[in-house]
């Protein structure tokens, strides 16, 4: 394995300060605001070898390396990195944590500089148009007129998405990955299931437990309903069965079953990390994003903006169809794309888990865009 | 097949792309005939390919490739956005052969189609004297293992291109290691046709 790209700092950068602040998709108005972000490798000279790469719900900035103290490296590790498929010897790689998050950027857990104390429920709703918005002043400070590729999985092929929709002559290629052009009724309701778990807890009080008890029962199970959905009926069967915690049933309501004991320990870990009104919010802004129809790519014209598009077989969360749909419309519009479906039992979590096969494609890909160059020669004529 | 490294039926539909075409290829495999169209003529090439190893060799030869079968794969076209459809050695793979001919002359203006010749001599020689199922240079898989779901020969594909008023712009027929000019139904491995859906 090469090594990674060492120790990392998350830097920040404050803009829309009152009275500019930046207008949002609902027609509020969001400032100042703060992006936590990281960057990797070197801006090359032309400013042409920038990679933004898109963090999933529960990401953030933090996509590689360490943090000094740290024994776990960024969410993206395996993939970018010197000599990986992502290679930060070769470009320069910037990772944002989104608005409404709570890794560091402005969310409902940031202070509201009206009253001195937590936004709460005074944040006003974000869009994953709003997120991208945000990222694209963050470009802009860092001086990268036109980026290489925006990649990401999941809420973070949502955003290369809107890049594409958005801010198509800012960008040469698009990695999304295990996503989709809309959040579909399956998935919103997936989503509500997990809101109503955090509102229901008592303690989440309209949003105000900031200094109190946080509604951590309710966000458990909201992020327990989650991780089912990141697995594959197979992969489960592979990583549980039906194997019991100990050696026999315990007739009784506690944990029997491994699968529970799984879940219990990924929602009690998560609410160590999330914040439960920023959980409320980034679903929102998921389910509200809608890019079907002519919203990708404008009618009339084409796109330089090449595409590779990634699903997975046993993702049903975001099921290969959802990719396919983005494909039929760049079909529609000539769009130079590459499609592929991985053969993965993960199912969600297999954007993930899955790095040798994309390590592959994803190399290959930027290596074109980057050299120009055709890629291993089939003949030489 | 070969001849200075190029496979002869890539050779030949090399020289039928004009340059700086829209090109489809369905069925592209490994995508050694997009990159030589794309180095060689500057065409822009799609692919269509359905197994999922042939789409990393496309990637690393830095050609774009859809994977899927060919059978759904070009209802989202709109008319006439190929200058060129390849249909090379995979026409025969197709569940719906005149479906996908009438889409591919749908979606592009020139259909060239590459299949192999069921009836060269030599796969008479084993039916007729043998008794067997023909295992040939070009159809080169035993009976259980093939993954061509339908077998032509040349004066097959004449007929239903006749049939169905389709132009046949030009032919091409391969033997062993040069083109075939006579009996071409007795003598010839491959061919190559280019159609059009006439006017």
């Amino acid at each position: 394995m090469n090594k990674g790209v060492g120790i990392v700092e998350t830097k920040y950068i404050t803009f829309a300060e009152p009275p500019e602040e930046m207008a949002l998709e609902s027609g509020q108005k969001l400032g100042p605001i703060t992006l936590a972000y990281e960057t990797y490798g070197e801006l090359d000279g032309a400013r042409s070898n920038a990679i933004l790469v898109l963090h999933a719900f529960s990401g953030d900035a933090h996509a590689a390396g360490f943090h000094r103290g740290d024994d776990k490296p960024g969410w993206w590790d395996d993939m970018i990195g010197p000599g990986k498929a992502i290679d930060t010897a070769r470009y320069f790689v910037v990772c944002s944590n989104v608005i409404g998050g709570c890794k560091g950027s402005t969310g409902p857990s940031s202070i509201n500089p009206e009253t001195g104390g937590p936004y709460a429920l005074d944040f006003p709703v974000i869009t994953i148009a709003d997120m991208v918005n945000a990222q694209k002043r963050l470009t802009d400070h860092l001086g990268i007129d036109r980026l290489l590729c925006v990649i990401g999985g999941s809420m973070g092929g949502m955003q290369v998405l809107q890049w594409v929709s958005a801010h198509p002559e800012h960008i040469c290629s698009a990695i999304p990955i295990a996503t989709t052009l809309k959040h579909s009724p399956q998935q919103i309701a997936f989503n509500e299931v997990g809101r109503q778990a955090v509102m229901a807890d008592p303690d989440w009080n309209h949003g105000n437990y900031y200094g109190k008890s946080r509604p951590e029962r309710g966000l458990a199970i909201a992020r327990m309903i989650g991780h089912i959905t990141f697995m594959s009926e197979k992969s489960m069967e592979a990583k549980f069965s039906r194997r019991l915690k100990d050696k026999d049933y315990s007739y009784g309501l506690q944990t029997d079953f491994e699968v529970e004991g799984y879940l219990r320990y990924k929602g009690d870990k998560f609410v160590k990390r999330f914040d439960a009104n920023s959980y409320l919010y980034i679903t929102k802004a998921i389910d509200y994003f809608d890019l079907s129809g002519q919203k990708l790519i404008s009618s009339g014209t084409g796109s330089d903006v090449r595409f590779l598009v990634i699903a997975f077989e046993s993702d049903w969360l975001y099921p290969p169809q959802q990719s396919q749909e983005i494909v039929r419309n760049l079909k529609m519009r000539h769009v130079d794309a590459t499609y592929i479906e991985i053969k993965s039992s993960y199912g969600h979590d297999a954007f993930l888990l899955e790095v040798r096969e994309q390590t592959t494609l994803i190399r290959h890909f930027l290596g074109r865009l980057y050299n120009g160059s055709g890629g291993d020669n089939a003949y030489e004529i | 097949m070969k001849s200075d490294g190029v496979r002869m039926d890539h050779r030949i539909i090399y020289d039928i792309v004009e340059p700086g075409s829209r090109v489809l290829d369905l069925g592209c495999g490994d995508g050694a005939l997009m990159h030589l169209l794309a180095t060689g003529k500057g065409a822009r090439v799609q692919g269509i390919e359905l197994a999922e190893e042939q789409i990393y060799k496309c990637v690393k030869r830095g050609v774009s490739v859809f994977h899927s079968d060919i059978d759904t794969g070009l209802s989202e076209y709109p008319d006439k956005s190929f200058d060129y459809i390849i249909l090379n050695q995979s026409l025969q793979e197709t569940r719906k052969v005149e479906f996908v001919l009438n889409e591919a002359l749908r979606v592009g203006r020139k259909v060239i189609v590459g299949f192999s010749n069921f009836a060269y001599y030599k796969a008479r020689i084993e039916i007729f004297f043998h008794g067997r199922a023909p295992v040939t240079e070009s159809l080169p898989h035993a009976w259980y293992s093939t993954p061509n779901l339908h077998f032509l020969s040349i004066r097959d594909f004449e007929s239903y291109c006749a049939d169905k008023g389709l132009k046949v712009l030009a032919r091409y027929y391969l033997g062993e290691n040069k083109t075939v000019w006579l009996l071409p139904n007795l003598l010839a491995l491959n061919a190559i046709f280019v159609i059009s859906a006439e006017e």
